[in-house]
């Protein structure tokens, strides 16, 4: 059974179709993959995914209680315009009542109509470390979510399910913390400056080098916000007459920094290289669109672990196609990094691949490493050209030292150059948890998306109404966790998306479970129609019989 | 009954055959024919038809050599070695090695190595730790990061404030989330960088003005009414802003606030102020710019503002009217999409608007030792200062500028060695960064001068005396 292959919007796909899918992809691959690219792949990992369809009567619901709020949503703005309603939303200043209107009323209608009704479950304060526990401000409502108000109380020791705290370096005690109090003893919070000008300080050149031996390329580059590094370095690299292929699922970062570019942009199906391949060839044949002139390079936008639907890319398959086409990747490993491979050096680590590689790989620092930046690493001249060129060194102010002291204490801990264990174990407890909690929710039943390796785990909900419904019921129960609608999602797949952390302990992970399987009988989420698959699975690359 | 029905009707039909007049009936048979015509005619794709073989396609991938990824940087380009600061870039700072007095860091309130600050910053780090490890959104609203909002908008006296976590980022988030394809933004020639992006990545239409020329801004707003006259329906829906800042990080000048606000009212146009270099340095408690020109703050639409100046810390805020600020929660890129700023860091820039709450002198010894640098540095032979006598970050530029872009940047090396021998010298100054070919409208090379409240007399004479021999060492 089992290995359902392919994005998740391919309905109609059930097991014996799905299999044969299979096959027939692997004798295209048998051409590209030659005999020694095949060994490069470690013990032929297996690579299993689910995408498992929507049931259809489920969609059909999904789609009426849209129906629904849209229609009262309607009533409503008629009952608030007419003033029979108390109208709640902020309005414009009386002086500038006849200036052009700020906002278009159907922007906001969702805002208005859908988000405010369960906006509880979103921008909940908290109030201690963002680690396995966490404790939350409690807050009430007294007209229906559009004003909050504190209550003063806290709620103790919710189990977070929610903060990207793969590897559990977000602490207030320990080495990293010491050495990032020192650090601000030291140097202060800010900086004052740019790299450029008078803000590059030893603690950043100290961090640049222990990235670039982390990752094992040639050099690297830190920034201040992981944001800003695709946004600010993509237009560094590619400009007018260079073609983008981007990952439909990818982030806005990358989207961002692909539009600022100015060069020509294609989407690709995610994580689907024949549609890669598809693009590559036609761009390579056909030119630039009416010129036909030849592209100057081509660059490939991909992601380590798509946060929305926990999947993995494809990572050998994109090497083979850039090295046969001669394009560029662009690797952002902002959720991969630290939480992926043996020595948790990201996808290239876990598919045992080889960084040279990867062109570009860029990540963050917010995720694994429990502060705040992203990077670029690669080969010397890449990194040459960025200092001198990237927007971030000349116009925004550097890292602030205790954030990078704080990466480097916490990556010399995963590399084991503190003189403990402590990374290599909780490299060990991230995957088995992982492992665990993923095979507990197909046995109970949800409909979970991703990879089987994916410490992200979206579970979905589907219905506009058990977005609310779920996120509430699991604060009842003290679990923190995180629900995502449209416009983050297609508009009928709402889900929950768990982040599993190296600091969660199996009694953790059991009482959430406890819990999300109560709240899954309380709101009929027990979707899937699969039997629960067992731990022993297919590979991939050994189907071939 | 029914084939009598049936004859009936057809016996209809003939006869309105028979009755229709000629040019009716040669029209319908145009169509008729048309109609078949179009049936049978070949379809075409849109796009273009591959006449291309498998072969000739194999061939040209085959050739398609792409340019290398990144073009090569000489090992001697000026802007390749970072000058290494060690240690913290405070008053006295330690650059390359050598002990200097720092010209070059905009510390203006000298919050950077301050007691309390520290304090602060290091007890939310044992509260906290060190990163949010999420968005707002998803379990990254702190505490902290409410109070912080609260205190910037009580401190500057407007409904609601909203932190972001990079201080580029806020302008140049905050401009997208309100103007998009279609509207009309009019910008000043000398705006900085992250406005610029912010402007490209929001597709509007932008019409740039010359530096502070409020005649050339009206001239433009004119000409926009007049469009207007000729399409109103799309006038009504166009929404129209000016982007300013409060003092300028490229000509260390002000802009002319109060005839901005004139403009505003008289054409209808929303006015976004970016305050990075002016928040905590103008105005009698050191609210800006509003507060120098004593205008409404509420006649401003949105002030931006980064705290890695004059507060110390990193990040940055907007602040106004909930009805402005409030859609930024869901549609700013760089708030919705990035992790929020690090409590340490925010609990650094809560302790930092304590002290300039509670010691409002600041700000005028501050704008006194601006004027003592201003009046030091003038009749330094071939370099002028320019900027204002209150302003804290001034540039020297050439005295005879040739006003030819290319001859300026020869002048660029003399600049750098300008730079070199004060630091041999132990003043810190740095020449002003830009990214020659990114800038709409480059500035003219200079040096950045900068004055914190921490320089005394003596540092500043020391200074003006170094800038001076330097300069005639270098450019006669």
């Amino acid at each position: 059974m089992r290995c359902f292959f392919g994005p998740g919007r391919d309905h109609g796909h059930m097991h014996a179709v799905a299999r044969q899918q299979v096959e027939v992809l692997m004798t295209d691959r048998v051409m590209d993959f030659s005999a020694t690219a095949r060994q490069e792949v470690k013990g032929y990992k297996p690579f299993v995914e689910y995408f498992e369809e929507t049931p259809l009567l489920v969609a059909v619901l999904t789609y009426m209680g849209y129906g629904i709020l849209t229609i009262f949503g309607y009533l409503r703005d008629f009952l608030r315009d007419w003033k029979i309603e108390k109208c709640h939303v902020a309005r414009e200043r009386e002086e500038q009542k006849d200036f052009v209107p700020l906002y278009q009323d159907f922007e906001n209608f969702y805002t208005r109509n859908l988000y405010m009704r369960i906006r509880d479950n979103w921008n909940r304060p908290i109030c201690s470390v963002p680690g396995a526990k966490m404790d939350l401000v409690e807050r009430v409502t007294h007209d229906y979510n559009w004003t909050f108000e504190h209550t003063g109380k806290v709620i103790k020791d919710v189990i977070n399910m929610g903060s990207y705290n793969y590897l559990g370096f977000a602490e207030n005690t320990g080495a990293c913390a010491a050495a990032a109090a020192e650090a601000t003893q030291r140097y202060g919070a800010g900086v004052n400056s740019t790299r450029r000008e008078m803000g590059n300080l030893d603690k950043h050149e100290e961090l640049e080098v222990l990235v670039a031996r982390f990752l094992g390329v040639e050099a690297s580059m830190a920034f201040g916000m992981g944001f800003a590094t695709n946004s600010m370095n993509i237009p560094a690299l590619t400009g007018k007459g260079c073609l983008i292929l981007s990952d439909e699922l990818n982030h806005a970062s990358l989207v961002l920094g692909a539009r600022l570019s100015g060069s020509a942009i294609r989407v690709f199906k995610h994580n689907n290289m024949q549609s890669l391949e598809k693009l590559l060839r036609d761009a390579i044949v056909h030119g630039q669109p009416r010129t036909h002139r030849p592209w100057k390079k081509i660059l490939i936008l991909v992601e380590g672990i798509y946060s929305m639907e926990g999947s993995i890319v494809r990572l050998p398959e994109v090497i083979a196609l850039k090295k046969k086409y001669k394009a560029y990747l662009y690797l952002d490993e902002a959720h991969s990094i630290g939480a992926l491979g043996p020595g948790g050096k990201g996808v290239v680590d876990y598919f045992g691949l080889d960084p040279r590689d990867v062109d570009i790989m860029m990540g963050t620092f917010t995720k694994s490493f429990g502060a705040a930046g992203g990077y670029i690493g690669g080969k010397k001249e890449l990194v040459d050209y960025l200092r001198t060129h990237s927007h971030s060194a000349v116009y925004a102010t550097s890292m602030s030292p205790p954030v990078a002291q704080q990466i480097i204490a916490s990556m010399k801990c995963i590399m084991g150059e503190d003189g403990t264990n402590l990374g290599r174990e909780r490299l060990q407890q991230l995957s088995e948890n992982t492992t665990y909690f993923r095979r507990r929710l197909h046995e109970m039943g949800f409909i979970i998306y991703g990879n089987e390796d994916s410490p992200v785990v979206p579970m979905m909900l589907y219905m506009p109404a058990k977005i609310g419904a779920f996120g509430r019921e699991m604060l009842k129960r003290n679990i923190g966790t995180v629900v995502v609608g449209f416009p983050a999602t297609p508009i009928i797949e709402s889900r929950a998306r768990f982040c599993i952390s190296a600091a969660h302990t199996r009694e953790m992970l059991d009482t959430a479970l406890t819990a999300i399987s109560e709240v899954g009988d309380l709101l009929q989420l027990k979707y899937s129609r699969q039997k629960t698959p067992s731990l022993e699975e297919d590979a991939y690359l050994e189907s071939q019989d | 009954k029914m084939a009598s029905g049936q004859q009936w009707v057809l016996v209809e039909m003939v006869q309105a055959f028979y009755e229709a007049p000629a040019y009716h009936l040669i029209l319908e048979g145009i169509l008729i024919l048309w109609i078949v015509r179009l049936l049978f005619s070949k379809t075409y794709k849109l796009q273009e038809r591959s006449d291309l073989t498998d072969k000739e396609k194999e061939e040209l991938i085959e050739e398609w050599q792409p340019e290398p990824l990144v073009p090569q940087v000489s090992k001697d380009h000026p802007s390749l070695k970072y000058d290494v600061v060690s240690g913290p870039p405070s008053h006295k700072i330690i650059v390359n090695g050598k002990e200097c007095i720092n010209f070059a860091s905009f510390n203006f309130l000298g919050l950077l190595d301050n007691e309390r600050v520290k304090v602060c910053a290091l007890a939310s780090l044992q509260k906290y730790g060190v990163g949010t490890c999420g968005p707002r959104g998803f379990y990254g609203t702190f505490d902290v990061h409410l109070e912080l909002e609260e205190r910037l908008a009580k401190f500057m006296r407007t409904e609601e404030a909203i932190i972001y976590s990079y201080g580029f980022a806020t302008i140049a988030s905050a401009i997208p989330a309100y103007s998009k394809r279609g509207d009309i933004v009019f910008v000043d020639e000398a705006a900085c960088f992250s406005i610029q992006k912010g402007l490209q990545a929001s597709r509007s239409v932008i019409k740039y003005f010359k530096h502070n020329d409020m005649e050339d801004l009206e001239r433009l707003l004119k000409e926009q009414e007049v469009e207007d006259q000729k399409n109103p329906r799309k006038a009504r829906v166009t929404r129209r802003f000016i982007v300013v800042e409060g003092l300028y990080i490229n000509t260390a000048d002000v802009c002319p606030l109060p005839e901005l606000v004139n403009l505003k009212y008289k054409y209808k146009v929303r006015i976004f102020l970016e305050e990075s270099m002016s928040f905590g340095v103008l105005g009698e408690h050191g609210r800006g710019v509003t507060e120098h020109f004593d205008v409404n703050i509420d006649d401003i639409d949105l002030i931006s503002a980064n705290m890695e100046n004059a507060v110390a810390s990193i990040g940055g805020f907007c602040c106004g009217r909930s009805f402005v600020i409030d859609h930024q929660r869901l549609s700013g890129q760089g708030y919705c999409f990035s992790a929020s700023l690090p409590p340490m860091l925010a609990a650094a820039a809560i302790e930092a608007l304590n002290i300039m709450e509670n010691d409002p002198d600041i700000f005028t010894i501050l704008r006194e030792k601006c004027r003592h640098v201003h009046k030091s540095l003038q009749g330094i032979p071939g370099l002028k200062v320019v900027g204002e006598p209150f302003a804290p970050a001034l540039h020297l530029q050439l005295e005879r500028s040739s006003g030819s872009r290319e001859t300026d940047m020869k002048m660029l090396p003399q600049h750098l060695l300008v730079c070199f021998q004060c630091l041999d010298r132990q003043i810190a100054v740095t020449q002003a960064r830009y990214l020659d070919k990114e800038e709409k409208f480059l500035p003219s090379p200079s040096i950045r001068v900068v004055v914190t409240i921490e320089q005394t007399e003596v540092e500043i004479e020391k200074a003006a005396n170094c800038i001076r021999e330097a300069a005639l060492a270098i450019l006669k």
